[in-house]
């Protein structure tokens, strides 16, 4: 397993967001967490990366107790992330961009392939590369985050809400996206709330309500679940 | 009186300016990315004074060489402080951040009263009445090194922000902190670093307007208010802007004193912060917030 959280909770304040929430991500795999909005996905995310002190429990990454670390600490460990709203820096350039997300430690030195690696998959990227990102229109803004992600080198990747926002084109072109880092050899842990999509793609999900988790299995086994596909899919 | 003397006047003005711009550029450049606002500001520019005095007096050192060693002196003092005080408070509501910094302010009065007096002390350079003459206009080579030493401390700053990649993230953090954390920027350790080039600029600023101004430990508030003033001419969070606001105060200031009366210069920045704020309260370089 290249990541195992066990019995996380989490609270903001005297609210739990989390309740004791455990998964594993195998090596390679992409895993999906599902819920509705509220459910706590986001914090998970968060948690994981190292945004959120978790009041319990444990997030091991390669073995490694994490729980509690820095972001700067953990995105060096190989974990990325690109995060609901993209979060990207309006006011600097799409190089500056890219730049700024290859200057944790372990993208330093990579720096040159990071951009040919990102501008060969995002040629638009490369094509706007001195235009403020805050003119990019949103879709341009989901490559610059994930490309941003990218030039850290990480391992495996947390995806918060790639598709939120996107026109139905961009939302195939992200979860194809996806699916090319996968084939890469990342591995994936992806949050949506396009369930439908998400379970069809990932090897394993877990539904996420009121934060905690509520069922797991395969995305396939869950996709058949009646209680999924009627609570998510309004089938 | 002749005209020459209006423009002599105007760029003496400016080339104060530019010192007032470098030292607005260290109040805009922590407000810009930490969101703190610096009341400390004037306080710690009079450390640079005092400082740059001390080395002038016990090694004979030209405040002008000594703005590198003041600069890094104060970088020391800001990383320290933001870190070790000010970051304290960073999650609290904003006026225990302006209890904090006012006190900081009236901790620098009272320590700088202790060690060096109530009395204004100047660094008495020997080329201090010397002057360039070009045509008929004459200025002051005190002045005119001050000035250009402002512009060149400011030309490396921009520069730092726009090609290095500290500067680019510190940046990056004043643009998006939530987006900072995503990519692993030690955002504790950019701000750090902001306060302490903040402060740098304070620092250098002091130095410099030691060659033209005596020091003395009440100096503080009025440069405060004129840095805040010139930001918010300038437009708050813009660097440009900073130095645009400079020189335009200084130069309305200067201008004011000889067209009106030297006691009225403050009216007329001040008229000129009216001016701006209901014409274009963004500021003249800075972004209307959405």
């Amino acid at each position: 397993m290249i990541l195992e959280v066990q019995n996380l909770d989490l609270f903001y304040g005297d609210a739990q967001a989390l309740s004791d929430v455990s998964l594993a991500v195998e090596e390679g795999a992409i895993v999906a967490i599902v819920g509705a909005n509220g459910a706590g996905k986001s914090s998970l995310i968060r948690t994981i990366a190292g945004i959120e002190r978790p009041r319990r429990g444990s997030i091991r990454y390669r073995g490694k107790e994490i729980a509690g670390s820095k972001s700067s600490v953990v995105c060096n460990l190989g974990i990325g992330q690109v995060a609901e709203g993209r979060q990207i820096f309006p006011n600097l350039t799409v190089a500056e961009n890219l730049e700024v997300g290859a200057l944790v430690p372990r993208g330093r030195p990579h720096m040159k392939e990071s951009f040919a690696r990102v501008y060969d998959m995002f040629p638009r990227l490369e094509e706007r590369h001195g235009q403020y990102a805050g003119t990019l229109s949103g879709g341009e803004q989901q490559m610059l985050a994930i490309g941003r992600c990218l030039m850290a080198k990480p391992e495996m990747i947390m995806f918060d809400e790639p598709s939120l926002g996107l026109a139905p084109a961009l939302v195939e072109e992200v979860f194809r996206i996806i699916a090319r880092l996968h084939q890469d050899g990342l591995t994936i842990l992806l949050v949506e709330q396009n369930v439908a999509h998400s379970l069809k793609i990932s090897d394993r999900a877990y539904v996420l309500e009121n934060g905690q988790i509520v069922l797991e299995g395969s995305g396939e086994e869950l996709l058949n679940d009646d209680g999924v596909r009627q609570a998510y899919m309004g089938l | 009186m002749p005209v020459e003397v209006y423009f002599n006047v105007a760029i003496s003005g400016l080339l104060a300016g530019l010192i007032y711009g470098l030292s607005a550029l260290g109040l805009s450049v922590i407000f810009g990315v930490i969101r703190i606002v610096n009341f400390a500001h004037g306080e710690i520019m009079v450390i640079g004074m005092f400082f740059a005095l001390v080395l002038f007096r016990s090694l004979g050192l030209d405040p002008l060489l000594s703005v590198p060693i003041v600069a890094v002196v104060l970088f020391g003092f800001g990383y320290l402080l933001q870190t070790v005080v000010i970051e304290r408070v960073a999650h609290l509501a904003d006026h225990y951040q302006f209890l904090l910094m006012a006190a900081i302010a009236i901790i620098l009065i009272s320590a700088s009263l202790m060690v060096f007096g109530p009395d204004a002390q100047g660094a008495q350079l020997p080329y201090a009445f010397d002057s360039f003459q070009i045509g008929p206009l004459i200025i002051d080579k005190v002045r005119l090194y001050a000035g250009a030493a402002a512009l060149v401390v400011a030309a490396l700053l921009f520069a730092f922000f726009r090609y290095t990649s500290t500067g680019k993230a510190i940046r990056a953090c004043g643009d998006n902190p939530a987006g900072a954390l995503v990519v692993g920027l030690n955002v504790r350790h950019m701000y750090a670093l902001t306060f302490g080039i903040g402060a740098a600029c304070l620092g250098a600023a002091g130095a410099i307007i030691l060659m033209v101004v005596d020091a003395h430990p009440y100096l503080g508030p009025e440069y405060t208010l004129l840095a805040f003033i010139i930001v918010i001419v300038g437009g708050l969070g813009s660097l440009p802007g900073a130095m645009l606001g400079g020189v335009l105060i200084g130069t309305s200031e200067a201008l004011a004193g000889i067209l009106l009366q030297p006691s009225l210069k403050s009216a007329f920045s001040f008229g000129l912060l009216i001016l701006v704020l209901l014409l274009r309260p963004q500021g003249l370089l800075g972004k209307a917030s959405q």
